[in-house]
């Protein structure tokens, strides 16, 4: 693993191309607005985000609200209608039980976005929490988060994932994110830790300090904003990579259970049949790949606007 | 030199007992063995308390981590469910999925950083665009997905390649789970390789050496691209041990008998030797691949010396 004391090869590495931190382009430009500001603006003006934002809003909408435009039961089956193909009222046709494909796939965005949502924020809070104290406090406190998040980047997370679900046997909600987020906080850890490292060596922060702040103030008023870009943006991207992940863990057998109804149960139930019956398999995975792609395009999108660096 | 790879060396140590410990008391402490070993039968209490003696079970768990250390350093990694030693499963499933691996590390790293410089020299044209619209939607197909996908089409439809892998894993038939394995690392490479080359670019160094007359071919190799390639390199060595446990997934897909599918008959059997043998050994190369990244950085950036 690179040096501790040196974030930035990694940080780039994890998240791809999303230098860190964001440091405003031309100083003339820019005198009065601030980076939020300015980052919004930008925004507004990306085709991508306005497609990713709608489509993370409708997402949202039939995850809470999944009857809306879903009336049938996702657990009210028919075996007769096995594996049939579309026909009217079902226009994705049946799975193997003799499921509405259609009313699963509607369904299956709940527990998707459910997890992904609470995995983002858990391993958020946690990880710039743990990782913007060891940057900020430096010493021993470094030390021993940096080697605790070491000890976890050590286990590649689809690997942990396989072994802690297997022998815990939850198959929740709760249990799949609680996981999630104990495998996920470090790579925020490593960005939110480089991001205060540098904020705290601005010449602003350290005028602050002269003029008597405490490190309260100095934390809340002066780092926080300035190290806040890069977690965001590393946080959406996260995201869509969580979403993936439950999938994933799903397929294996070791995330969600049915009677929980997941695009991952879904696929891995259909890969069986992929020959007689294609159609079940390609609905839960395009919902699930458009689903993904929406949160990480809305990372990409808001990247470019946190980071002028990269236009 | 050599005393910082001492170091380095050393600063693995506690990683590598924190990662094992944690894999260690995930399947021992949480998990039940013995019962397992009973299926669903409960086992008799005094035949349980005998195999639990035999297995170092009746230990405390720091103590039953210790001796079990020292049984893998000696070469013992324990009998699998089956009853074959760990040690003679891995010897038949390493090398299968370090094939697999390497064929996705080869894809990725070529297709990887071809992409990245194509896109990285041209930015903002036609082909950097595409080449951003790939990736994205590349990553955002799940392994599984694209893997299905691949093989239904490629390996049933067109019958362009081998829908599963032969016995044995050829390397003909682990090119296109070699290409599913690699999708998502490649499209991070390439992305990754992109913004270095932009950035670089710009670096004074290469306005001189075109300046001076260099011929294009030899500025993009060898000052944008060489220079461009730290964090890639850094990606590609930490990647190494995400693509051996990826292969779980892609394993399952195209049927091939390496060490995803012996990890993941392990669970399924309730079987700790076979999980925490392979585990360890794979936690073991990720360590390793970690500190050959670091030590490749001197070789690509003379301005970092070692103490």
């Amino acid at each position: 693993m690179p040096e501790l004391t040196d974030p930035k090869p990694l940080t780039e590495a994890t998240v791809a191309g999303v230098a860190v931190p964001a440091a405003p382009a031309d100083p003339q430009r820019e005198k009065a607005r601030s980076l939020a500001g300015d980052a919004w603006r930008d925004l507004r003006r990306k085709p991508m985000f306005y497609i990713s934002g709608l489509l993370i809003l409708f997402l949202i909408v039939i995850a809470i609200w999944p009857s809306a435009i879903a009336s049938g039961n996702p657990l009210a089956c028919d075996l007769a209608k096995s594996q049939m193909g579309p026909t009217g009222g079902h226009p994705f046709g049946f799975d193997t039980q003799g499921c509405d494909v259609y009313t699963r796939t509607v369904y299956g965005a709940r527990d998707s976005v459910a997890v992904g949502i609470l995995t983002t924020l858990g391993a958020t809070v946690l990880g710039s929490l743990l990782g913007g104290l060891a940057g900020f406090f430096g010493g021993i406190w470094d030390s021993l988060i940096s080697m605790v998040s070491n000890i976890f980047f050590g286990i590649p997370i689809l690997l942990g994932g396989v072994v802690f679900l297997s022998v815990v046997k939850g198959g929740s909600v709760a249990t799949v994110t609680l996981f999630m987020v104990l495998l996920g906080w470090p790579q925020i850890a490593r960005i939110a830790r480089g991001a205060v490292i540098t904020a705290k060596q601005q010449d602003y922060v350290q005028a602050a300090r002269a003029l008597g702040a405490g490190n309260t103030r100095m934390l809340l008023r002066h780092i926080l904003p300035n190290a806040l870009a890069p977690i965001i943006v590393v946080s959406t991207i996260a995201l869509g990579t969580y979403i993936s992940l439950e999938a994933t863990l799903s397929f294996l057998g070791v995330g969600l259970k049915p009677p929980a109804v997941s695009w991952g149960i879904d696929i891995s139930q259909a890969s069986n049949q992929i020959r007689n019956a294609p159609h079940m398999l390609l609905w839960p995975a395009g919902a699930l790949s458009i689903t993904v792609l929406a949160f990480i395009m809305l990372g990409d999108a808001v990247r470019d606007a946190l980071d002028p660096k990269l236009r | 030199m050599g005393r910082y790879v001492i170091r380095r060396l050393l600063q693995m140590v506690p990683v590598f007992i924190g990662t094992t410990f944690l894999i260690f008391v995930m399947v021992y402490a949480l998990g039940d063995p013995v019962a397992a070993m009973f299926g669903d039968r409960a086992p008799d209490p005094a035949t349980a308390a005998q195999i639990r003696h035999d297995l170092y079970l009746d230990h405390p768990l720091p103590l039953q981590y210790v001796h079990y250390m020292g049984q893998i350093f000696t070469g013992h990694f324990g009998k699998s469910a089956t009853g074959q030693p760990v040690t003679e499963l891995m010897g038949t499933a390493f090398p299968v999925t370090l094939r697999l691996t390497l064929v996705a590390f080869a894809i990725e790293a070529v297709v990887g950083i071809g992409l990245g410089l194509l896109a990285g020299l041209r930015r903002g044209r036609f082909a950097d665009s595409s080449v951003l619209a790939f990736t994205l939607l590349v990553v955002a197909i799940p392994t599984f997905v694209t893997g299905y996908l691949l093989q239904y089409f490629v390996g049933l439809k067109w019958g362009l390649a081998n829908p599963a892998v032969a016995e044995g894993a050829p390397i003909g038939d682990l090119i296109l789970p070699g290409i599913v394995l690699a999708g998502v690392s490649l499209a991070y490479v390439a992305r990754l390789t992109r913004t270095s080359v932009a950035e670089n670019s710009r670096a004074d160094y290469l306005r001189t050496a075109v300046a001076k007359g260099l011929p294009r071919r030899r500025v993009v190799t060898v000052h944008l691209l060489r220079n461009s390639l730290i964090p890639v390199v850094t990606f590609l060595g930490t990647d190494i041990g995400g693509l051996m446990a990826g292969a779980v997934v892609t394993e399952r897909i195209f049927n091939i008998h390496g060490v995803g599918y012996q990890l993941y008959q392990g669970i399924l059997r309730q079987n700790p030797p076979t999980v925490v043998g392979f585990v360890t050994i794979l936690v073991l190369i990720f360590l390793a691949a970690n500190l050959l990244v670091d030590l490749l950085y001197a070789v690509l950036d003379p301005r970092i010396r070692y103490a």
